[in-house]
């Protein structure tokens, strides 16, 4: 499954990192605390945050993500925006609560 | 060693954006050298988390990592408030983040346990008031 499927299914809006959305994605991690995902997400899943600073990406890149979906309706800063650019990491975006994104993107990837 | 490689970066306390800069670089290096991807990203989440530290809870720092064909040391050296306790630092949810820091997503007191799993080696060095040394190494072959 490509960044582009889940965009396309759960209909999330492209933020920026255009350029990635054909990342592969290999599962996906769920957290809030930056040294969690640090810490324990592996490389290619797709991550589900409602943070929005720059650091997110930093942490993106040197973690391989295949990409960053921010919920809740918040939007990242431009920092943010240009890092995902630069490194071809996409930013999605959806209204929906972590609660559902992270259900439905389950049930999407799921093997 | 003849061939060993130095890399210099320097840090600014609370300089959040810039925060993760040193760990980028030096993993680009070490991805030229060919040192195995699994051994990189260890190396990664120790000094990104040590950067962090040093962002967060110290006021400028400098970082050194000596690379040879058998590992990898990365010095950081802060000036700043120091640990007053060092066991009580390293211990899993520990924090003296502050609340802005902790709403970034930082401050869950991982940081120090991240990088002690990380490593081969880590040193840490304190003085109250003067500031922290951490020394990481990490065998390349
Ligand atoms: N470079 C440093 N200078 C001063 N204090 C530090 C430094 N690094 C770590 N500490 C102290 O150790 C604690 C635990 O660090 P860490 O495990 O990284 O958790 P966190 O950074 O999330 O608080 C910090 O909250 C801080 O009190
Ligand atoms: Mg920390």
């Amino acid at each position: 499954m490509k960044v582009r499927d889940i965009q396309e299914k759960l209909q999330l809006q492209l933020f920026s990192g255009g350029s990635g959305l054909d990342n592969e994605i290999t599962g996906g991690y769920v957290s809030d605390l930056l040294s969690d995902v640090m810490g324990n997400s592996d490389s290619g899943e797709a991550w589900v945050t409602l943070q929005t600073h720059k650091n997110i990406m930093a942490i993106a890149s040197l973690k391989e993500l295949s990409c960053i979906i921010i919920v809740k309706g918040f939007k990242p800063e431009q920092e943010t925006i240009d890092k995902s650019d630069e490194d071809g990491i996409p930013i999605l975006g959806s209204d929906k609560s972590t609660f559902e994104i992270s259900g439905e993107l389950y049930q999407l990837i799921k093997k | 060693m003849s061939n060993a490689i130095t890399l210099n970066y320097h840090i600014e306390g609370s300089d959040f954006i810039n925060a993760g800069n040193a760990s980028s670089q030096i993993k680009k290096v070490l991805q030229q050298l060919n040192v195995d991807p699994k051994t990189i990203k260890r190396i990664v989440v120790a000094l990104y988390e040590a950067e962090v530290n040093v962002v967060a809870h110290a006021y400028k720092g400098d970082i050194s990592a000596e690379i040879t064909t058998e590992d990898i040391t990365i010095t950081l050296d802060d000036e700043g408030p120091g640990i007053v306790d060092i066991d009580m630092a390293m211990t899993e949810g520990y924090s003296t983040a502050s609340p802005k820091v902790r709403e970034m997503g930082f401050g869950a007191g991982m940081g120090l346990p991240n990088i002690k799993r990380n490593v081969d080696e880590l040193n840490i060095q304190s003085e109250v008031k003067v500031g922290t040394k951490v020394v990481m190494k990490v065998k390349l072959s």
